[in-house]
């Protein structure tokens, strides 16, 4: 076990230099690279000082190393538009966008697995039919634009929620405020999440639901309910526990969208701000550290496998 | 498929046996078009293609003119569902955005099978060092987050139509490539397969004519559930500002558009999400039921 949990960490770290490389390698080797970009408006001779004195005129994989020497030591540079540490920048966002996305991995894991496992007892039936439906819409809908549809209903017509932000300005922040500022981001970047791991349990389920242990707990005077949650669940999480993992990665870039409709101060949004400002040291910044909560999450999951499949351990152990 | 539909199946087959016609099974065609949802998507699906190649000339506006005086009118005979912040007609900007979404997304598309496809093979087909190093490179874009590297990219390299394209295809191939390896991987020992390496066929002549055919539909299911993964990253790419630039019509730049005026003009934020819905939707229920239909015996 020991040996597993080692064997992961370094595919964790060799993973993250891949995604360091690949980050850094793609924004240096394009055409208009951060040489070119560093302030508009500088004459040609400044242009060429500034570039000696940021080393942009050193070989790219020196310039890598450099970079990742620096990030190691938690350095990741200046930000070119906002003039701050990049460090400070993200560390003040991350835990902004962590709660948006922890907020809304619980509510989708929580209602995915439960509509799967209902939809998987109830074949067939109209509450299947209307699951499948839902989990289609969730699949389909542009993040955004459910965003914005749910602003027009709760906070334009209904006036019952906030439209934007984390909690309201110039007040003290109370719980409840901050809990009606979260609702709707989550329940937003939540739904298309919450659709896959619903298909995916119930798939899982069905198979489950037929094996023979299941109908030896049931021969031996199980209640129907202990049978389904304590005994079937349990094996049939194993693939739903891959699919919420794989998950994880596209939700941190739903969270970037989402964070732009409902004005969350977060690091998607500072990431898009980035973007559009060309501000390459902030987004290679969030890129990396994104990674890092990404992958660093993976590991976890797949330990996580060692608590609910013993085989696992008897297998890579 | 119910229990009646088994056993007509084995009469068919019985009969088919006894006098030695071909049985007749229902095609995949037929399969398909049972399925009323992947019906009805198909013909929205067509019925939005042929507008939007035919926008010229069914458009009754210019998409990218802006008008003084026509500022947000609301739905007339004139302007049906009326018109945007710059007096443009919202349903002119429609059809045009049809054109720009549906060619990102079908491109893009292109892209990822390509990659996916020669990745997925080349790494069925050799395996060893080659396979395990396509097969870690597909693990590790699986675990980033490929949005921020298409911010990242975008941002780089200037968010135009080609690069948005390239860009989403490069980042969306792994499905392809994980799901055509493993077709590849149980076709490569098959009998036939020996022999037409045995006669003296070409590497690339065993891949391409002798194993591909095998993962010819999981890759028809990629394809169509990679389009309307496509259309979506399209979108959101061009609502963040991103994506496809103003003034070029795009369902995605029209909402950041009607964001603005999401207070005193909501209806203009519905139409373009509307259409991104629907079409995904169009595209994921065909994906599906392709899925069913290449497949009959599963489940």
């Amino acid at each position: 076990m020991g040996q597993y949990v080692v064997g992961r960490l370094a595919q964790s770290v060799v993973l993250l230099i891949f995604v360091s490389i690949l980050t850094f390698g793609l924004i240096h080797v394009a055409p208009g690279g951060p040489a070119v970009l560093l302030a508009p408006g500088m004459s040609g001779a400044q242009i060429a000082e500034a570039q000696q004195s940021l080393g942009l005129n050193d070989p790219i994989p020196v310039q890598y190393v450099r970079w990742l020497g620096h990030l190691v030591h938690g350095d990741l540079g200046r930000s070119y538009s906002q003039g701050l540490d990049v460090t400070t920048l993200i560390t003040k966002r991350l835990s902004v966008t962590l709660q948006l996305l922890f907020t809304a991995l619980v509510l989708s894991a929580i209602f995915g697995i439960l509509i799967g496992v209902v939809s998987a007892m109830h074949r067939n039936s109209l509450i299947d039919h209307l699951a499948t439906g839902f989990s289609f819409f969730g699949m389909s809908v542009p993040t955004f634009w459910l965003g914005l549809m749910l602003i027009i209903l709760f906070s334009i017509k209904l006036h019952l929620l906030p439209s934007s932000g984390a909690q309201t300005l110039g007040q003290p922040a109370t719980a409840t405020d901050r809990l009606e500022h979260l609702l709707m981001p989550a329940v937003v970047l939540a739904v298309a999440n919450l659709a896959q791991i619903a298909r995916y349990t119930r798939s899982s389920m069905i198979e489950v639901l037929q094996a023979d242990y299941l109908r030896t707990a049931r021969a031996k005077g199980l209640r129907e309910q202990s049978v389904v949650w304590r005994h079937a669940l349990r094996n049939a999480m194993i693939p739903v526990i891959t699919v919420i993992a794989l998950g994880i990665p596209r939700m941190v870039g739903g969270a970037a969208i989402t964070e732009s409709v409902f004005a969350w101060p977060g690091m998607g949004q500072l990431a898009v701000d980035s973007a559009l400002q060309r501000d390459y040291p902030t987004i290679m910044g969030i890129t990396m550290m994104v990674s890092v909560v990404v992958i660093l999450t993976n590991f976890l999951t797949d330990l996580s496998y060692l608590l609910i499949d013993p085989r696992v351990k008897l297998n890579r152990g | 498929m119910s229990t009646t539909g088994l056993a007509e199946r084995e009469k068919e087959t019985s009969g088919a046996a006894l006098t030695g016609e071909r049985a007749k099974r229902p095609s995949v065609l037929q399969r398909f078009a049972e399925n009323r949802f992947a019906l009805v998507s198909a013909i929205f699906l067509i019925v939005v293609m042929v507008a939007a190649i035919s926008a010229p000339v069914i458009a009754p506006y210019d998409p990218t003119r802006i008008t003084i005086g026509t500022e947000l009118q609301g739905p007339s005979l004139k302007h049906l569902l009326g018109t945007d912040p710059n007096g443009r007609d919202v349903f002119t900007r429609i059809l045009y955005g049809a054109r720009i979404s549906l060619s990102i997304g079908v491109i893009a598309m292109l892209i990822s099978v390509f990659v996916g496809t020669t990745l997925g093979a080349v790494s069925g087909y050799f395996s060893g060092w080659v396979d395990s190093l396509a097969m870690r490179l597909t693990d590790a874009m699986l675990a980033i987050p490929v949005f921020f590297l298409l911010l990242a990219v975008l941002a780089s390299l200037g968010p135009t139509v080609p690069t948005i394209v390239i860009a989403i295809g490069l980042t969306s191939w792994m499905t392809t490539a994980r799901v055509v390896r493993s077709e590849v991987l149980r076709a490569v020992n098959l009998d036939y397969v020996l022999a037409a390496e045995l006669l003296g066929a070409s590497r690339g002549r065993v891949i391409v004519r002798h194993l591909l055919p095998q993962a010819l539909p999981s890759m028809l299911v990629a394809s169509t559930l990679g389009v309307a993964q496509a259309i979506l990253i399209a979108s959101a790419l061009s609502y963040l500002g991103v994506g496809v630039q103003p003034p070029t019509a795009s369902w995605g730049n029209m909402l950041s558009d009607a964001q603005s005026y999401i207070f005193s003009e909501p209806m203009l934020a519905i139409w373009p999400g509307l259409m991104i819905l629907f079409t995904v939707l169009a595209f994921n229920f065909i994906g599906d039921a392709l899925r069913d239909a290449l497949s009959p015996y599963q489940n």
